[in-house]
């Protein structure tokens, strides 16, 4: 099967269904947030949910991944090891998979990250595709992550009473494919449930505005331009509160530092990896005290830049997902929408 | 990889992965305190194979418990004995304050070589104008001696050398050989003289009109702190160099070496990936380079 459909009186036998095979993780409430987190029981997916608090990335790429043990004293670390955990990532939104590809193609340039790539090998992603904007602060429909392309196993659609089932790879297939919960489908409904599938996605755009003032192509141009615009300075630099926050929260960033441990009795030690943030004054420190991104309005810069500018460069693809985060989470309320909306009015008024 | 879709088990497993975090080890065979604040160390690799360097490239080197730092090679391929190199380095910090406490016979982490060497292939058949501020000396010497090495490949060769004080350099017995080699032009300058100074006083901008090249085959090597590649970029663009005859190597911190962990990124350049070497064209105009 590749399209199915899926009563909703169905959903919490499908959804034990899976708990009873994997361990299953899905968005859930949390206080008046969403986190993912393992879920026991169907009820307690909620699939209306604005984007989590974390990206799923923490389940790619956790914030602290153990490199090595070793004894102190010793100059020998020992050979690596990542644990893997058969995981079903449940309810995940096409702007968060969109996040995942861009840490695929990240950490997959040679020399690709091999932690990286095992963690991803065990997880089977079902997304779960929007029919409205989730909040004011989502930007998916200017960079093009509102509708289901690529980066999953099974994708689910609301269609009313029921949901559209799309199977996408051979784990998804396996996962679900025999499902009694499916009926027998044949070639004839599959293309009938295409076209609904379709006509859906056509008509849910009339529910999401686009909220960026530049195209998507456009967007490329207004920040080979922004680099030297006094907005950074003058206005994002002077809010920014260098906490990090932005960069914690977002599906597409990977930076890290890398750590050492030791137990108390100093016999034993671990290496590790941890998440860093490029908005940190030492991040782009040297031996010496010298910083290359002195500046939070230069920090600022480089975020932005690694989003739309840079990422494009190097792997053709923004890296912006549209997910909002950096936006919610501020504690400057520094706009992802505003800073790109002004950024783009200085490109328009410059070519006038 | 394991991998379970059966219903059985959702267990956790642990498995292997390529060893990309991890290092070879070395052992310091000869370690000499060189001025107040710089050490040198001889490394052997135990594996008894060579690092396999080109002059210009940098290895993470580890002392467990303490960290990683990336370190520039300051001996020249032609001259290691198979397994063995030379590094320099000054104590500024947590780590390299441990590494000045290691002696002979310590043992030491290293993960490498990462980046790109100098050109060699480019440089072979021209004219050289090596110019060194500071620790700049260190990563330069792997290609002087490179180019010494192999002398006949390459043109009319100059070494300027510049330092804070005469107490501050480095390599003195090695350069004082330099020096007397008919085949080298050679200078030096101090900024601050001591009553013992007999030669140049002034920075090593201060050296470079006095250098007689020929800027149709001169391609100018330039390593030292951000601030001498600034007066030093601007003075030889006046002498008439081109901006692809121009080549430094950057200093960051890298924490991978890998392209990944974002610490020495300048702009869309990944300096432990594009550089640690470049040519002035390629970084000109990047804010964040200098």
């Amino acid at each position: 099967m590749r399209y199915g459909y899926l009563n909703k009186a169905d959903f919490k036998k499908f959804v034990e269904g899976l708990i009873k095979k994997q361990k299953v993780v899905a968005p859930v409430k949390k206080e008046n947030q969403f986190v993912f987190a393992q879920v026991e029981d169907a009820s307690q997916v909620s699939l209306d949910y604005i984007p989590t608090i974390l990206p799923p990335k923490k389940y790619f790429m956790p914030q602290h991944q153990k490199l090595g043990d070793f004894n102190m004293g010793e100059a020998k670390m020992s050979s690596t090891q990542v644990d893997v955990e058969p995981l079903i990532l449940f309810g995940v939104r096409t702007c968060d998979i969109e996040g995942i590809e861009c840490l695929d193609v990240a950490l997959n340039d040679s020399p690709a990250d091999p932690y990286f790539a095992k963690k991803k090998k065990s997880i089977i992603i079902i997304g779960y595709e929007c029919m409205k904007p989730c909040d004011e602060y989502a930007t998916c429909v200017a960079m093009d992550t509102h509708v289901p392309k690529a980066g999953y196993d099974i994708m689910l659609t609301d269609a009313g009473d029921k949901y559209i089932v799309h199977i996408n790879s051979m784990a998804g297939d396996k996962l679900i494919g025999k499902s009694p919960l499916f009926g027998k489908t044949t070639a004839e409904l599959e293309g009938k449930i295409k076209a609904e599938l379709k006509a859906l996605q056509e008509a849910k755009l009339k529910n999401f505005d686009n909220k960026l003032d530049a195209g998507y192509k456009e967007l490329r141009r207004v920040f080979k331009d922004s680099y030297s615009s006094k907005f950074w300075q003058e206005n994002v630099g002077k809010r920014c509160l260098s906490c990090g926050n932005c960069t914690a929260v977002c599906p597409t960033c990977y930076c890290f530092d890398i750590y050492d441990t030791v137990t108390l009795d100093v016999t034993k030690g671990t290496r590790n990896r941890v998440w860093d943030s490029c908005q940190l004054e030492e991040f782009a420190e040297v031996a010496g005290g010298e910083s290359f991104r002195e500046e939070r309005s230069a920090r600022q810069r480089h975020r932005y830049h690694r989003k739309f500018d840079y990422s494009v460069k190097k792997y053709n693809k923004f890296f912006c997902v549209g997910c909002g985060r950096c936006t919610r989470t501020c504690m400057a309320k520094i706009s992802l929408i505003d800073t790109v909306n002004e950024l783009t009015k200085e490109h328009k008024d410059a070519k006038k | 990889m394991q991998k379970n879709n059966s219903n059985d088990c959702t267990c956790n497993t642990s498995v292997d992965v390529e060893p990309v975090y991890s290092h070879r080890v070395g052992e310091i065979v000869k370690a000499k305190k060189m001025t107040e604040n710089e050490k040198f160390f001889e490394i052997r690799l135990e594996d008894g194979n060579p690092l396999g360097h080109q002059p210009g490239q940098f290895a993470q080197f580890s002392i467990l418990g303490i960290g990683e730092a990336p370190i520039s090679i300051s001996s020249s391929p032609t001259k290691e004995e198979r397994n063995h190199f030379e590094i320099c380095v000054r104590n500024t910090g947590a780590f390299t304050n441990a590494l000045h406490k290691l002696d002979v016979g310590d043992k030491i982490g290293v993960r490498g070589p990462f980046g790109k060497g100098f050109p060699i292939e480019e440089l072979k058949g021209n004219d050289l104008l090596f110019v060194a501020g500071g620790l700049g000396i260190v990563p330069l010497r792997s290609l002087i001696n490179f180019v010494i090495d192999r002398r006949r490949d390459f043109g009319k060769v100059t070494v300027l050398l510049g330092c804070k004080a005469p107490k501050d350099r480095l390599f003195k017995e090695e350069v004082t050989r330099w020096e007397k080699m008919a085949d080298i032009g050679y200078a030096c300058t101090v900024d601050k003289a001591d009553p013992d100074w007999k030669g140049n006083v002034g920075v090593i901008t201060s050296l470079l009109p006095g250098a007689d090249i020929d800027v149709n085959k001169t391609y100018a090597v330039v390593v030292g702190p951000p601030i001498m590649y600034k007066f030093v970029i601007a003075e030889l663009v006046k002498k008439g160099l081109a901006d692809n005859q121009i080549i430094l190597s950057l200093e960051r911190r890298m924490k991978c070496g890998l392209g990944k962990c974002g610490h020495c990124q300048i702009n869309h350049l990944y300096v432990c990936k594009d550089g640690p070497t470049f040519k002035y064209s390629e970084i000109k105009g990047l804010e964040e380079a200098l």
